[in-house]
């Protein structure tokens, strides 16, 4: 019986994320949640493994109360039970935080064999999470993961997705994997599964239940603090081009010599 | 419009609605163009449970009444009319064994169809017996424990791809119309074959072939309710099966209105949005207005017929009459709004009016409607008098 974690974060809707200008940190009021999108492929992907070898799917995520609409949409998948990490002193949590707390909910969760994560939340973007908590727990982790299979002696092997290709890695379990898109196509929820989920007892975990001081959690327990947010500068002014093919390539192939005349 | 519907109700449709947006709307066009069976979306609407709305949960299914079924049927025709035919045919030809099969019977058939992994068919029509079902001539002939079927069943639904078949046949011809049966044959029995694929003007990614019975031999379990019920089976059935064919329009038609709607806001002439012209406001004033009075009848008529009357076939005919003719109208409509832009394949409104005329002439045409109205008025005020 194979016990999977997937691990899930609930993410503002919106690209116009709006920052609090004390703590830069997200500000989500107002703004429609949804669940980060790498992990409905770590959701799927967990699921898969649950059917392919049996087990159970328990969901994890570290939020604000209202974070467990992400959990009971997840549920609606068909994962066999959720938890929420929710503490007022968890807010501001930086990766590290998040992940320790994380770490001691899979603890109290009596372990895991297979941790599934997105490969990086699309609001804070940092990847940092999933690898962090395999270290935390004191487990190999492989990032990026575009396909798993699995050799006889119960091993994973893992194609990682890189810049230019992939590479395979082996590993030996429990391990944490994290996910890109590439590795599967996200089944739709079921409707007995919604229907389950709309019941489902959701227990909350805080800071008492997972037997951490408010110094290792939040803010106070995070190791890096946002001192600035801002926009990446843009780069040069972009230009459009219209016409004929043949023209737009001879025009394009002078201000490429022109250009690397100038640099000579 | 709130039509006060429940929780569970409102959280089936979003489903329906979800998987229209997400796995039939981006692929639509080309399942149209190249007239590709749906296997993929079957396989979504079977994850997703929706294949067992009606069925009985005691065989798998969700054991929903009409109405959930129209919203579900409402919401996927939001993404194509096609996928939406082929998945409700299936019911069309489950609908004989929910009403008339035995608990083998449904234990044999529903729950494949409630996973969906099984289609079902239903086939009624015949070369010489369309508008006039009482004209069939396949037949059904006892032998022993078996009936030996012979006959040709012309514009099934499903037809090839289903595993299972409900044939309306004569098992007495002497009997005429009180001489037909329903009978459950399979895609693997000895005799059953197919013609090939029929081109269509719309609903391009549904299939309609041809059933071809010879010397197709059949326990003699597969017979539903008794020898000479086939065709009040029929009736039955289609009864049942009206307003979902109106909920088809409903999600067709509003599909239509917000392509239209949209573009009217995106194009320019004469230095404003076409939207603001009164002409173009009027068409979209009446299509918006059509819609919501033919939801409004198919609700309607859905929640009657799940609070279980004994006879509701006017009330059928009317959700399937009114709602499909203005499904016609206002994809017309649809395409006026966009003129040039709603007449290209670009853009959806095209497939979608190519789409509507169907459900003007199955499930019984929109003349047959009229008919099955006129009649049951007739009745009602010779009573009255
Ligand atoms: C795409 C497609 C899928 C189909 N799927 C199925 C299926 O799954 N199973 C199945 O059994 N059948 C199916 N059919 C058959 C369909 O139900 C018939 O086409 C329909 O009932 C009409 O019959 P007909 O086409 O022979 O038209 P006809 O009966 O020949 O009618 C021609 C015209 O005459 C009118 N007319 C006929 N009789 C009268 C009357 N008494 N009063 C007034 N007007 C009348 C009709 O309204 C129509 O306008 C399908 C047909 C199509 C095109």
């Amino acid at each position: 019986m194979l016990r999977i974690v997937v691990c899930i974060k609930q993410v503002p809707e919106t690209q116009e994320v709006r920052l609090d200008p004390v703590t830069h940190t997200l500000k989500r009021e107002g703004i429609a949640a949804i669940i980060n999108p790498f992990d409905l492929y770590a959701l799927e992907e967990g699921l898969r493994v649950k059917d392919a070898h049996g087990g159970t799917v328990t969901l994890l995520t570290m939020g604000p109360p209202q974070a467990e609409a992400a959990l009971r949409e997840a549920l609606g998948f068909g994962a066999d039970a959720a938890v929420l990490l929710s503490d007022q002193a968890f807010a501001g949590a930086d990766t590290w935080a998040t992940a320790l707390t994380l770490a001691r909910a899979i603890k109290k969760l009596g372990g895991a064999d297979l941790i599934f994560c997105g490969k990086q939340a699309i609001d804070g973007d940092t990847a940092q999470v999933g690898p962090m908590l395999a270290t935390i727990l004191t487990m190999p982790y492989v990032a990026w993961a575009r396909k798993l299979t699995w050799s006889e002696d119960g091993n994973l092997t893992v194609e990682r997705l890189l810049d230019h290709g992939y590479d395979a890695v082996e590993t030996s379990l429990p391990a944490l994997v994290t996910v890109v898109k590439e590795i599967n196509d996200p089944r739709v929820p079921s409707f007995k599964a919604k229907l389950k989920a709309k019941k489902e007892a959701i227990p909350v975990w805080g800071l008492a239940d997972l037997n951490l001081s408010a110094r290792e959690v939040g803010l106070s327990g995070s190791f890096t603090q946002v001192v600035k947010v801002f926009p990446p500068p843009a780069r040069g002014t972009p230009e459009i081009w219209t016409g004929a093919p043949e023209e737009l390539a001879a025009r394009l192939w002078r201000r490429l010599k022109e250009q690397s005349q100038a640099q000579l | 419009m709130d039509y006060l519907l429940t929780e569970e109700q409102q959280m089936l449709q979003d489903l329906a609605r979800q998987i229209a947006h997400e796995r039939i709307k981006p692929i639509r066009a080309q399942l149209d163009e190249e007239e590709i069976f749906p296997w993929d979306v079957l396989a979504d609407l079977a994850q997703a449970d929706l294949c067992g709305t009606v069925i009985p949960e005691a065989y798998g299914g969700l054991e929903l009444g009409c109405l959930e079924n129209c919203l579900v049927l409402e919401a996927l025709a939001e993404g194509c009319v096609g996928v939406a035919t082929t998945y409700a045919a299936s019911f069309l030809g489950a609908y004989p064994l929910l009403l008339y099969g035995t608990d083998a019977q449904k234990h044999r058939y529903l729950p494949p169809l409630a996973r969906g992994e099984a289609l079902a068919a239903f086939a009624l029509t015949e070369p010489q017996a369309g508008s006039d079902a009482g004209a069939i001539q396949a037949t059904a002939v006892k032998d022993g424990d078996f009936y030996v079927l012979n006959g040709a069943k012309q514009w099934i639904t499903n037809a090839g791809e289903a595993e299972f078949y409900t044939v309306i046949a004569l098992t007495d011809r002497s009997k005429g119309v009180r001489g037909a049966s329903a009978l459950m044959v399979e895609k693997n029995d000895p005799g059953i074959s197919f013609g090939k694929k029929e081109k269509k003007m719309g609903i391009r990614a549904s299939v309609t072939r041809e059933v071809i019975l010879e010397d197709c031999r059949i326990p003699a379990d597969r017979l539903l309710g008794k020898p000479g019920l086939g065709f009040i089976i029929t009736m039955k059935t289609l009864d049942l099966a009206r307003p979902g064919a109106g909920a088809l329009a409903v999600g067709l038609a509003q599909s239509a209105m917000d392509e239209a709607a949209a573009f009217a806001k995106e194009r320019h002439q004469f230095g404003a949005p076409i939207f603001s012209f009164q002409a173009v406001q009027h068409l979209l004033a009446n299509m918006a207005t059509q819609i919501e009075a033919a939801r409004a009848l198919v609700y309607a008529v859905a929640r009657h017929i799940d609070s279980k009357p004994k006879d509701y076939s006017k009330q059928g005919a009317m959700a399937k009459l009114f709602a499909t003719d203005m499904a016609m109208q206002v994809t017309v409509d649809a395409v006026q709004v966009m003129g040039g832009h709603g007449y290209m394949r670009e853009y959806p409104v095209e497939k979608m009016m190519r789409d509507a005329k169907i459900l003007q002439i199955f499930e019984g045409t929109n003349q047959i409607m009229r008919n099955i109205i006129g009649l049951a008025l007739n009745k009602e005020y010779s009573k009255k008098k």
